[in-house]
């Protein structure tokens, strides 16, 4: 298979294509536009080769056999008094027209199982790290290498003004996150997907890397990013209302930069972990929670507590936040199920540690028309545990 | 194929006396509505099913002009996204199950018995039910949206686990598939029985027109793979309701297995939709040719071939849900296979084309648009078929684009390449042709304005079934929405050429296209008479 002369051909082809369109984009904004994102691993190039090859065979194919049809259309018009030949059925030609393609199909396979039985290896990672899909975020554990122990959720981070067309869209408007994925360059990364709700896709194009996310097992994927820069792509999986929503952005940096980063996170961890044995007094609690309820709660059920009924119920004046505190604490921590089947009301229990929940339980008891005065402790959440 | 003994063989037999009263206009015993509800006349239900056909193309394809309205700009515009889910979910099984569907059944319900030379269906009064199953699923669909949290957003796929936040209109989506299984399931055996049964003396199965071959196998199709889906949904159901775990891992079920069951249907479902509009297009090609069929039998073959291959590649759906890699390997190999047939069939059209005497009517254009932008989707089709290519472009826009080159381009431009072939039979008047002209050339242009791009989307990474992007895929969104308008508005151009036929149209010759040679065309007089052969034309 000869590459980079079909690489060559294929830029020429796209050209003339861009050319005809007449977009008086710069041919570079173009590329971005109509053809894979650039390359930014092995196997992701690889996969482009494979595209290319495949796409000039069968523009070749097409052109073939469809300049015999036009030319028919052409020549064999009966407007050009052409009389119908009346012949059919012709033996060799069938089983040529049978055992061409065939060989072809075999010219295809033949490359692509190599890169499939690479893009399924991934074996002896340097780094392993699962991602986890939430209904609509995306949560990220260091399992195995350097920096394990870091953990963190990552969330669309685009002002929900710039989605609703009240303020101007950034530059990367839905493909920024609060917290991005960060791995070194040249490392063979490990992703082990799964989700706690429903199903996602985790996907980086520029490292031709996708996986679906399934609740209740793991699944891996791996690539090797080999240059630095920030990566950016979506869920792929149909997950519900804001399944546009959930962005995945990788920042790959160099070793040097991947230390100094996982050390700091880890210090970080260390210092800003919350304790749980502590009393806290309402407005500190109040504080931390719109902060933790802006994160995790309002895409369902509003800044103004309204939700959006039936779907998402509001929480203000809520029978559940208004009511005894451990009825509450329960459906936060376990979420809502009904008849035997999850609802949309997610347990956060393992998203959100006791402080945090401790905090957005208050800060949902005494806001809005809520004000039932009490001030919820992590103890009393790590009470109710299960 | 025909050779013909008794040039008209309903004029010509000796039954046409019977009674001394002409069974041309005789509609059995009630008039107005009452007729379309107790009709079990072959050609009324076929009547029937194109006209339900085209009210859930228009519905369906409102739905699509909303979605590309919202998709006309980044930002959220007009509807929230969990409508958004709501039209991207209905669309596609109203597009599927109400239009594309019903509509070569309705072609089979008019075709059949006068193609085979049988006066009706096999089974009429089961026919009659078969379509009326079919506004009560559409009325199911649509009153979902109404029902609280609204019709479910979840795919036509209604893949699980999602499926179980869904709210009330999520049942009423899931008894609308068994409505509309039963319905297929029905109308199936009929077709199969009318066919195995009731072919004229001298019939022979290799020498029935391609239509009737690819309906046969499609029947077949049919009967395999709807009870499936309906055993998915059902799944879905039970474990909404009555604490199952198919699809929760939890209670010991696998979300994965709703993908495999639910393929094991989809993929043969791909060719229930494809199988008759390669039947349609293979009498259009012959009958503007005026040249018989390349190849008939190896067509044949073809068609069995594809449909058996059909069953054993549905897992290149999945390819991203994470199967070892010999799974991966297996489906890839077998999904190339489908090349082969296929190409098959795309040489034997053109090589049919090859030295005839060709015209350009309405039903030949769309053939032709047929043939080329179905081979280019089947192209497109093996492209994502090889699996670290699929794994790029899964659930992107390249997979919406490619589904509907062969689901538009395929089914659709088949369907429309009949109606316009064989309005002049059913309805005794030409349709116009200039306009039948424009409304070909208005699809085409706009069709690809829509599609084309949507490749680009997708290559460059935008996913599929999401109601706001980011700002690099604007330009293409845009262009593409200018097409949905433009076809959409195209189609209110058929619905005028097929009522002005129908109204006012000029009386149509006997024989309107020189080139057809199937029974309809040669054993009966144009319009078809209400009952199709009340004595079997002879065949030599």
């Amino acid at each position: 298979m000869a590459r980079k002369p079909a690489r060559g051909i294929a830029t020429w082809a796209h050209a003339a294509f861009a050319a005809v369109c007449g977009f008086l984009y710069s041919g570079m904004a173009l590329a971005l536009e109509w053809n894979l994102q650039p390359a930014g691993s092995k196997l992701a190039e690889d996969i482009h080769d494979l595209h290319e090859y495949v796409m000039i065979l069968c523009t070749v194919i097409f052109i073939g056999v469809f300049s015999f049809m036009f030319y028919a259309v052409y020549a064999h018009r009966k407007s050009r008094g052409h009389k119908a030949a009346q012949f059919h059925e012709n033996t060799t030609i069938e089983i040529l027209w049978t055992v061409i393609p065939a060989i072809i199909l075999v010219g295809i396979a033949w490359p692509t199982t190599r890169t499939v039985v690479a893009q399924k290896d991934t074996s002896n990672p340097d780094l392993t790290i699962k991602v986890t899909g939430y209904q609509w975020k995306w949560g990220y554990d260091y399992v195995k290498g350097e920096g394990e122990g870091i953990s963190f959720v990552s969330t669309l981070s685009t002002p929900r003004d710039q989605i609703e067309n009240k303020a101007p869209k950034g530059e990367h408007y839905l493909l920024e996150v609060d917290n991005e994925l960060v791995v070194p360059v040249g490392k063979k990364i490990r992703m082990l997907t799964t989700a706690g709700d429903v199903i996602h896709s985790w996907w980086v194009p520029a490292f031709g890397a996708k996986q679906d996310a399934i609740p209740g097992f793991i699944r891996d994927l791996w690539f090797r990013p080999e240059k630095t820069g920030t990566f950016r792509s979506q869920c792929v999986e149909l997950c519900g209302k804001e399944h546009g929503f959930m962005p995945i952005v990788v920042k790959v940096v160099t070793q040097e930069e991947y230390s100094k980063w996982s050390g700091a996170q880890l210090k970080l961890i260390a210092a800003a972990a919350d304790d749980p044995t502590k009393t806290y007094t309402m407005d500190e609690l109040k504080k931390r929670g719109e902060l933790v309820y802006a994160k995790n709660c309002t895409v369902c059920h509003q800044a103004t507590g309204k939700g959006t009924p039936p779907a998402f119920p509001p929480l203000d004046g809520s029978k559940v936040v208004i009511g005894p505190k451990d009825g509450q604490i329960a459906t936060v921590l376990n979420g809502v199920v009904k008849n035997g089947t999850p609802t949309a009301m997610v347990g956060f229990g393992k998203q959100l540690n006791d402080v945090e929940l401790a905090a957005v339980i208050t800060y949902t008891r005494n806001n809005w028309g809520n004000k039932t005065g009490e001030a919820i402790q992590p103890a009393e959440v790590k009470a109710l545990r299960k | 194929m025909s050779a013909v003994v008794q040039p008209h063989g309903h004029a010509a037999g000796g039954t046409a006396a019977h009674d001394g009263h002409d069974h041309h206009d005789h509609h059995g015993g009630y008039g107005g509505v009452m007729r379309w509800i107790t009709t079990t006349n072959h050609k009324d239900i076929g009547t029937l099913y194109l006209w339900f056909s085209f009210i859930m193309f228009m519905t369906g394809g409102a739905m699509a002009m909303a979605i590309r309205l919202e998709l006309f700009q980044p930002g959220i515009q007009f509807f929230n996204p969990d409508l958004f889910n709501q039209f991207t979910t209905m669309h596609g099984l109203i597009m599927v199950f109400g239009a594309i569907m019903p509509a070569f059944v309705g072609f089979a319900n008019w075709q059949i018995p006068m193609m085979i030379g049988a006066p009706d269906m096999a089974f009429a009064r089961l026919n009659n039910w078969s379509f009326w199953l079919l506004p009560f699923a559409a009325s199911l669909l649509i009153i979902s949206f109404f029902t609280p949290g609204g019709a479910p957003g979840v795919g036509w796929t209604l893949y699980a686990p999602l499926t179980v936040q869904m709210g009330v209109g999520m049942d009423l989506t899931i008894f609308a598939v068994h409505l509309l299984g039963m319905s297929s399931i029905l109308g199936s055996i009929n077709i199969i029985t009318t066919i195995l049964n009731m072919r004229a003396p001298g019939m022979t199965l290799m020498r029935m027109p391609l239509f009737c071959w690819t309906w046969l196998i499609t029947a077949y199709l049919l009967v395999a793979a709807m009870p499936v889906l309906a055993g998915a949904v059902t799944m879905s159901l039970t474990d909404r309701h009555f604490g199952t775990s198919f699809f929760n891992a939890a209670g010991g079920g696998d979300p994965v297995l709703y993908q495999h069951i639910f393929w094991f249907f989809g993929h043969p479902e791909v060719y229930i939709i494809a199988l008759p509009a390669f039947g349609v297009v293979s009498q259009v090609i012959p009958a503007f040719s005026r040249k018989p069929l390349f190849g008939y039998a190896s067509m044949v073959y073809a068609t069995s071939a594809i449909a058996i291959l059909s069953f054993i590649v549905w897992a290149h759906h999945m390819y991203t849900v994470g199967m070892p890699v010999q799974g991966q390997l297996f489906f890839m190999y077998a999904t190339t296979l489908i090349a082969v047939p296929t190409g098959v069939k795309v040489f034997n059209w053109v090589a049919t084309m090859w030295k005839g005497s060709l015209t350009f009517e309405t039903p030949m254009l769309f053939a032709i648009g047929f043939l080329f932008l179905f081979t280019l989707g089947g192209f497109t089709g093996l492209v994502l078929s090889l699996v670290p290519i699929d794994i790029q472009l899964h659930d992107t826009y390249y997979v919406v684009a490619h589904f509907h080159y062969v689901m538009v381009a395929g089914a659709l431009f088949a369907a429309f390449a009949g109606v316009y072939f064989w309005l002049p039979k059913w309805t005794g008047k030409m349709y116009d042709e200039t306009l039948g002209k424009w409304h070909f050339w208005l699809t085409m242009i706009f069709f690809n304005m829509i599609f084309f791009v949507q490749h680009f989307l997708g290559l460059a990474g935008m996913p599929r079934r999401i109601p706001d992007y980011p700002l690099i895929f604007e330009t293409w969104n845009k262009i593409s929405s200018i097409g949905a308008f433009g076809f959409g508005l195209s189609q209110l151009l058929f619905l005028y050429v097929v009522l002005k036929c129908i109204r006012s149209g000029e009386k149509s010759p006997a024989l309107p296209w020189e080139g057809a040679d199937s029974l309809e065309w040669t054993h009966l007089p144009t319009p078809a008479p209400y009952h199709s052969f009340e004595t079997p034309p002879v065949l030599k």
